[in-house]
């Protein structure tokens, strides 16, 4: 009987114990139910970016997690393609490189954020314009909006420039002078002009376009490459190849990097971050042999960006949460500064740019501060129409570009050539 | 308890349900779907219902698409270039293993030859890329140096090879990494094959005063012919469905010119990177009947014949 006789106080706190327990219990079992998480899928880096802004959106929406799915760059844009093809496992905020944007606005598995309740058609003077009108699809629907942008610039070596007698300013005049230039640097110091002659091609054809026209087709799929901007592309990029100033390394192999450590390339024209990728691992140290300028000839074309885009398929309550992701990492004047001090990811957002960080100077780049520069230099690009053929279209140019510098193919010809193959698919 | 006893007809399918399910899920059911994509257009961001019926269209496009037909030559190729050697080194090596070397040398021999097979391509393909590098690749090194020697520079080039920038080189190099990394495969299916050659056969002819060629062109091949069979059935399937190499050496793209082009990577790229799905499997089809057809071809050349009459 001994045993079944308690304690009083020691019962006393197991009941307080055991209530406790419950309350807690049942409290979370209630908190679980109201949390909701928001799946957002991205890919590096601005899986990071989002994952940094996920304190200020705690901050609104303490019941609404956020979950990031990363993955690689091309893996996360073919998980995409695939999720939004059989409409299942779609995340609630997905991000898009430029490339693929224009290609997903042409289907309808995205939400027109021009249509109500977003409205967002009249967010557009707020960011840079061709940022975006490039998320805009052929129906007038806006499919993603803008969060970092890629304006285009001429990096270059100013140890190699001094060293061969060449002032800036003849870099950038116009593309017969940045070849010139190219010609001395290579005869006095050995090092080449550009990484590829292609580079040249890429930024050329994307330059002096009319209204309504793409890059390779016109709005009624016309193929355009036979065309006085394709012949000068390929003809600067003849001449530079045939005098023999660029290393043929293509971007992001071995090659290039090393190329850049060791001072054998001498310019690079791409987007701005990649200053931020050469100061961070590309070729860390080269840190103040570096300067930044316009491209030859006042060409300006913008090199990436990322967007940010919700899924159709996705609850209605998802889609509220989903839009304000999309405003506060799109809209939010400190988070995108935070991702350009983080992670180089120039902002979208024309407020942004107000910010003293613009006007600091660049220690990579001597001291100069660039992103003044930069900012100019986005406001000039203009968006340009996507076709759903531009990415064989690109493929099957740099093919006849590589005859034409290779082979000696006549330019025309080769022109002519991959207009027969275009014609073949431009209404696929 | 007597209920859940397996009765002896069922068990076996009980017991293969695993496989049959992952077979259903991960084989047939992608093998049907591709099969009915072919005969659809279909603008994969729209969603599944936004396929079309358009017929034999897509095939009609892939017999008249010049780049098809390239890929279908780059693969060729490859699989030639890259299988050809495979067998015509795999076998004297065989015979030179079995003859020269005792047990335990011999088996570290084949792992010595079998290792590349086992690595990741992944791996090997990187490795490759900055071996072939041009301006600091070892190969370039290698035929730098050799280029110095006396009598050996009007063999070798006098200038760095771009490996896997330029068109024409591309396709060498990537045979000669297939080749590398098959070779030792072979040899280890030969080496079975050799091992059940009764020694007396070898013996017996000695004594009638065959030479050592004489009895590997009477003795060692025609028993080595039902592996011959086998190990060149599967180069033919493998060399064919060729993908992995040329697409990470490539970076995904088939290199300049599309040298490196292989059909399996052109119809990943049609439906991944062109959005062409429909194209994409009516290319996977014909790509499958053209495997069909060489392998029923290897077979009819190469079967083992039925005993002498």
């Amino acid at each position: 009987m001994a045993a079944r006789r308690r304690d009083p106080a020691r019962g006393a706190v197991l009941q307080v114990l055991a209530g406790g327990l419950v309350f807690v219990l049942g409290w979370g079992a209630m908190v679980a139910e109201a949390r909701d998480t928001l799946v957002v899928a991205a890919f590096p880096a601005v899986d990071a970016i989002v994952q940094e802004a996920l304190p200020a959106w705690h901050a609104r929406h303490p019941d609404v997690d956020i979950k990031v799915v990363s993955r690689q760059f091309a893996d996360h844009h073919t998980a995409m393609t695939t999720a939004l093809s059989t409409a299942s496992y779609l995340p609630d905020l997905m991000a898009l490189e430029v490339g693929y944007v224009g290609r997903f606005a042409r289907g309808h598995g995205l939400e027109n954020l021009a249509a109500p309740p977003y409205a967002a058609m009249a967010l557009a003077d707020r960011f840079v314009p061709y940022a975006f009108h490039q998320g805009m699809g052929p129906e007038g629907n806006l499919a993603a909006l803008p969060s970092d942008i890629g304006p285009g610039t001429l990096l270059y070596r100013n140890d190699l420039l001094s060293k061969a007698g060449v002032a800036p300013a003849e870099l950038t005049r116009s593309w017969e002078s940045y070849i010139a230039a190219g010609t001395r640097i290579k005869a006095r110091t050995g090092s080449y002009l550009m990484a590829n002659a292609r580079d040249i091609k890429d930024i050329l054809i994307r330059t002096d376009l009319a209204a309504g026209e793409g890059l390779y087709f016109d709005r009624d799929s016309r193929v355009l490459v036979q065309s006085p901007r394709f012949e000068r592309a390929f003809e600067l990029a003849r001449q530079v190849r045939s005098g023999k100033l660029d290393a043929r390394v293509s971007s992001w192999s071995n090659d290039w990097s090393e190329g850049f450590r060791r001072g054998t390339i001498a310019t690079q024209m791409s987007g701005a971050w990649l200053a931020g990728h050469l100061a961070n691992w590309l070729a860390p140290e080269t840190r103040g042999l570096w300067r930044a300028a316009p491209l030859p000839g006042g060409a300006a074309v913008a090199f990436g960006g990322t967007f940010f885009a919700i899924p159709r398929g996705i609850s209605a309550s998802h889609k509220v949460l989903a839009w304000e992701l999309v405003q506060m990492l799109t809209l939010d004047r400190d988070l995108q500064l935070q991702a350009f001090r983080m992670h180089d990811a120039f902002p979208a957002l024309l407020a942004a740019q107000q910010d003293p960080f613009f006007d600091a100077p660049l220690p990579f780049l001597g001291g100069q501060p660039a992103r003044q520069l930069w900012r100019q230099l986005a406001l000039r690009v203009s968006a340009v129409e996507v076709h759903k053929q531009d990415a064989f279209a690109e493929e099957v140019i740099n093919t006849e570009l590589d005859k034409v510098l290779d082979q000696g193919k006549d330019i025309r010809v080769a022109l002519a050539d991959a207009a027969t193959l275009l014609q073949g698919r431009a209404r696929r | 308890m007597r209920g859940l006893r397996l009765s002896p007809g069922m068990a076996p399918y009980v017991l293969l349900s695993p496989f049959l399910l992952l077979f259903a899920v991960f084989g047939l059911f992608p093998l049907l779907f591709s099969l009915y994509l072919a005969f659809q257009v279909w603008e994969p961001t729209d969603g599944l219902a936004a396929m079309h019926f358009v017929g034999l269209d897509n095939f009609r496009f892939a017999l008249g698409d010049a780049w098809f037909w390239k890929s279908l030559r780059n693969t060729v190729w490859m699989a030639l270039a890259s299988g050809i050697p495979q067998h015509a080194v795999a076998i004297p090596l065989a015979c030179f293993l079995q003859a020269a070397f005792r047990q335990r040398w011999r088996d570290l021999m084949i792992g010595a030859f079998f290792l590349p097979y086992i690595t990741s391509t992944v791996a090997i393909a990187i490795m490759f890329s900055s071996l072939f590098s041009t301006d600091f690749g070892l190969v370039n090194l290698g035929l730098a140096t050799l280029h110095g020697l006396p009598g050996l520079s009007w063999l070798t080039p006098d200038h760095p090879i771009d490996w896997l920038g330029r068109p024409e080189n591309i396709k060498p190099a990537i045979s000669l990494i297939v080749f590398w990394r098959y070779v030792g495969f072979n040899m280890v299916l030969y080496l079975a094959a050799l091992q059940t050659i009764p020694a007396d056969l070898y013996e017996a002819a000695a004594m009638d005063g065959a030479s050592h060629l004489q009895q590997f062109r009477h003795i060692t091949l025609p028993s080595l012919r039902p592996m011959i069979y086998f190990a060149v059935t599967l180069s033919v399937i493998g060399g064919l469905q060729l993908f992995e190499e040329p697409f990470i050496l490539t970076g995904g793209r088939g290199g300049s010119d599309q040298a490196g082009m292989s059909t399996a990577i052109y119809l990943y790229r049609m439906a991944f990177d062109f959005n062409d799905f429909g194209a994409a499997s009516a290319m996977s089809w014909l790509l499958f009947f053209m495997v069909a057809g060489l392998t029923w071809l290897t077979n009819r050349a190469l079967r083992p014949q039925g005993p002498a009459q």
